[in-house]
């Protein structure tokens, strides 16, 4: 029987019509970053230098590890608020490992950690949180909002606890070498810091896992459509634990990766990072009420907001007016988004 | 019952109301006239356009073609707003009420008496609230949330509402499809005294055996076109169930002669409680699906048909007490993915809510329960996918530009399909089917019955459950009738009539208590 609901049918399908603007409105965010670098390019004496490139690309590193993690939690319909705090965490923990090892009272023992050892420690940090994080919304059915923002504050904490308050600096040239070395037995691409090949290399990753496996389909279907997925015969509550998990262990690889870039844990890092990831993310073109969005889009938007960031120091914008940017921006790219036929369908 | 007063004005009179759907045309010269103090019972089957017609006369969307007159003048309402304004409220099956808000916050929702400060006069509208509700001789506290009302005293809340807004005509949908006898009760004393007060009512029903306390007048829909009104007349009941019917069966319904094979399907004693406690959903059901064979399962709403099914597919693990045995072998069912793998498939009731990811494509919904099979090396072979999601286009007639198409845009008939295609793309030994048909066009119907058919040929069990009479009668091997949560009647193919199912559809008390 036909309810009002019908009649927020959307139409039958319109066949693409050719031509330049559904092609600016569908790539727009390619656009974008063309047009910011262009004006960059010519505003500036700087942008294309060796080193003005080599800091946009370790800049951006962090973030991408951080948005492409948040993507797939954010298909699933989610939110994970805690990765500025999980990334300080991780990062302490590995630089904490890496500088004076772990040191067990009771057994009188201390266990010395490698740099690579006290990394995937800080790694395994990451997917411990976020195995709390999926917990807490699957077993516990907490709000994801809810359950992230308990942990942006936990994970904090634990980070002053186990740091004292104090960073923990001069962690040795081999723990420094990934976030400061290049790979210059690569043909080429020598002069890629290391921190964006790793970066780049999970990204690709994590692409292939949300578009080409049945979990990414999975994390699709039930941002999509929880009930119909469920019905289905899918794991609702393995599929969004699996987001959460990939997203704190992206987060923690993003904390080794900042430690090393630094050579220094803070117990401040990454504070307010989330918010970056999750603008990259909704730039990115993905719908915060789940199942829509791509790892290319963010990847992209994440771009855009790096180019962005380094482009306004360069032309000596006040760091004040930097923000409202920003902030701008992120408005713009929703609002274009929800005007066009992509977000339309998903308001209704 | 009084024969039509013809020298009462007429309230309102709505004719030749046409509307479409994509894909449905819901209403082809449907109309109703209601007078001052009476109550029309508009009867009709699922899809008949009853519900269509409200939302029309309720300003919830407009009509396509046809003329509305409130007490002679014509009238074309924008919105549910201007409707009430002018008398008009609607009071749907399911109630709009802000769970959290006071009993007289929902009545004055939006329009709370203010004092002069402008904020809300909380003493006024609780004493305003008491009022209304006393009208209705409602003895409830207006200071207490709504969502701790049982859901009878919710339904009288909305009328309240309805009357705070002084309305003249009252449009009920199947109000009392949640309600206990009781509760009916209060809601009919409430009705006869609305009559007394001169409000006009429509009253949507499938419960026949209403009529005689509260009808006037009876207007029949089918098929989205109107085909009787007159005063009502208790002896003309059989009459009734002819003209919503009323179509040549034979001729929709497909239905081989196959000679079912092995039991696929078991259920033996099945419960399934409530959520949160108390009157249990269903009650100790047992039931046997043969190879070949399809099997009916025909209950008023709230009989537990849903749930039933919902429970043999592994969705209610929690609130489940019973055995189910597949082929044979006890199957341990605690989740849809066990019911997959044990060969059993539900297409749901509300395709939209429960069957489709409405912003995936054809092939990705198809493959949503199978994806295993177009899985190689642990990734997803799009090419594969899309073969196999244009082999169900095919053989299902699924009419879609392409199998990359959003499944959202296509019309409900071809969503159903999907929906089926997404089950049979698991190879399924047991088919449930809940409402299969709901909402969608004849054709697409006829195009399912035939489909349900031809999968009993090939040897599947099928389930179906169903409200419609006719739809029941026509496609089913065997029927099984289901009251208050109890299997209550067996028939046979050819043994089974309209009556004699309704009859085994009513729960016995209230049939008592009525006549």
């Amino acid at each position: 029987m036909p309810t009002p609901a019908a009649l927020t049918e959307p139409p039958p399908a319109h066949t693409a019509t050719a031509g330049l603007v559904p092609l600016l409105v569908r790539f727009r965010s390619v656009f974008a970053l063309a047009l910011l670098v262009a004006f960059l390019s010519l505003a500036t004496e700087s942008f294309w230098s060796e080193k003005n490139l080599q800091n946009v690309l370790r800049q951006i590193s962090v973030n991408l590890c951080l948005s492409v993690g948040m993507t797939l939690v954010v298909l699933t319909g989610g939110i994970d608020l805690s990765v500025g705090s999980t990334l300080a965490l991780a990062g302490a923990v590995a630089a904490g490992l890496a500088k004076s090892g772990l040191r067990l009272e009771r057994f009188n023992t201390l266990v010395e950690f490698t740099p690579a050892g006290a990394m995937l420690a800080g790694v395994a940090t990451g997917l411990l949180v976020g195995l709390v994080n999926g917990t807490a919304v699957t077993t516990f059915r907490l709000p994801p909002f809810v359950a992230t923002l308990g942990m942006l504050s936990i994970a904090r904490g634990l980070t002053m606890l186990w740091t004292g308050g104090n960073p923990i600096h001069d962690l040795g040239p081999a723990f420094a070498f990934l976030g400061n070395g290049r790979l210059d037995a690569l043909p080429l691409l020598g002069w890629l810091p290391m921190l964006i090949v790793v970066a780049g290399a999970l990204a690709g990753v994590v692409a292939v896992v949300a578009g080409h496996t049945r979990f990414g389909r999975g994390l699709y279907a039930v941002g999509g459509n929880e009930r119909a997925a469920a019905v289905s015969g899918l794991p609702v509550a393995a599929i969004k634990r699996g987001a959460y998990l990939w997203c704190g262990a992206l987060a923690g690889v993003a904390g080794v990766l900042l430690t090393s870039r630094l050579n220094a844990a803070t117990p401040d890092a990454g504070a307010g990072y989330e918010l970056d990831a999750i603008a990259a993310v909704v730039i990115g073109g993905a719908s915060l009420s789940g199942g829509r969005g791509s790892i290319a889009g963010t990847v992209l938007g994440c771009l855009l907001i790096g180019v962005l960031n380094i482009g306004l120091v360069l032309l000596d914008v006040s760091p004040y007016w930097q923000q409202v940017i920003k902030g701008l921006v992120i408005l713009a790219a929703v609002a274009i988004d929800r005007a066009t036929a992509g977000g339309r369908f998903f308001q209704d | 019952m009084s024969a039509t007063p013809t020298h009462l004005p007429l309230l309102l009179e709505a004719r030749g109301i046409r509307k479409a759907f994509p894909g449905v045309q819901a209403l082809a010269g449907a109309g109703i006239s209601v007078r001052p103090g009476r109550l029309n019972a508009l009867l009709g089957e699922n899809g008949a356009g009853k519900s269509t017609l409200m939302n029309i006369l309720a300003g919830v969307f407009p009509p396509d073609a046809g003329s509305i007159l409130l007490d002679g003048r014509p009238v074309a309402f924008r919105s549910p707003r201007e409707a009430q304004a002018a008398g008009v409220s609607i009071i749907f099956q399911e109630l709009n009420l802000v769970g959290g808000l006071s009993v007289a916050e929902n009545i004055f929702l939006g329009r709370q008496p203010v004092n002069a400060w402008g904020l809300v006069d909380r003493r006024r509208m609780l004493r305003e609230a008491r009022n209304l509700l006393a009208t209705l001789d409602l003895d409830v506290d207006p200071a207490l949330p709504v969502e701790r009302l049982k859901v009878g005293t919710r339904q009288m809340v909305e009328i309240a509402k309805a009357l705070s807004f002084d309305a003249r005509l009252l449009i009920l949908d199947e109000p009392t499809s949640a309600l206990t006898e009781h509760e009916v009760h209060t809601l009919f004393a409430a009705i006869r005294r609305l009559k007394a007060r001169g409000v006009g009512m429509i009253y949507i029903t499938h419960r026949l055996d209403e009529l005689p306390e509260i009808a006037d007048d009876v207007t029949i829909f089918r098929d989205g076109v109107l085909v009787h009104e007159a005063a009502f007349r208790a002896a003309d009941r059989g009459d009734y169930v002819r003209r919503m019917v009323g179509r040549d069966l034979a001729d929709l319904y497909p239905r081989s002669q196959v000679t079912p094979g092995r039991p696929l399907l078991a259920v033996e004693g099945l419960s399934v409680t409530r959520p949160g406690g108390g009157q249990p959903l269903v009650t100790e059901a047992s039931l046997t699906v043969h190879a070949g064979e399809v099997v009916g399962l025909f209950g008023l709403m709230g009989a537990g048909r849903t749930e039933l099914l919902e429970a043999v597919a592994g969705l209610r693990p929690r609130d489940t007490t019973g055995a189910v045995r597949v082929a044979g072998e006890a199957a341990v069912i605690r989740s849809p993915h066990d019911a997959l793998a044990a060969g059993i498939v539900l297409a749901p009731e509300d395709r939209k809510a429960d069957g489709l990811v409405l912003g995936m494509s054809v092939a990705e919904n198809v493959s949503l329960s199978s994806l295993d099979r177009a899985t190689r090396f642990g990734l997803v072979s799009r090419r594969l996918e899309k073969a196999r999601a244009a082999a169900a286009v095919a053989r299902l007639a699924i009419k879609t530009p392409s199998t990359a198409q959003r499944v959202g845009t296509l019309s409900g008939g071809n969503q159903q399909k999907v929906v089926l295609a997404k089950g049979l793309a698991c190879d399924p030994r047991v088919l449930l089917l809940d409402e299969p048909t709901r909402g969608i066009d004849i054709g697409a119907k006829r195009e399912i019955y035939t489909l349900i058919d031809d999968l009993a040929r090939g040897g599947m069990a099928i389930l179906v459950a169903s409200s419609e009479l006719p739809e029941i009668l026509g496609i089913s091997d065997r029927i099984l009738v289901l009251a208050e949560g109890r299997v209550t009647a067996e028939f046979r193919r050819g043994a089974a009539t309209e009556q004699a199912l309704l009859h085994a559809a009513i729960p016995p008390q209230r049939g008592a208590a009525i006549a």
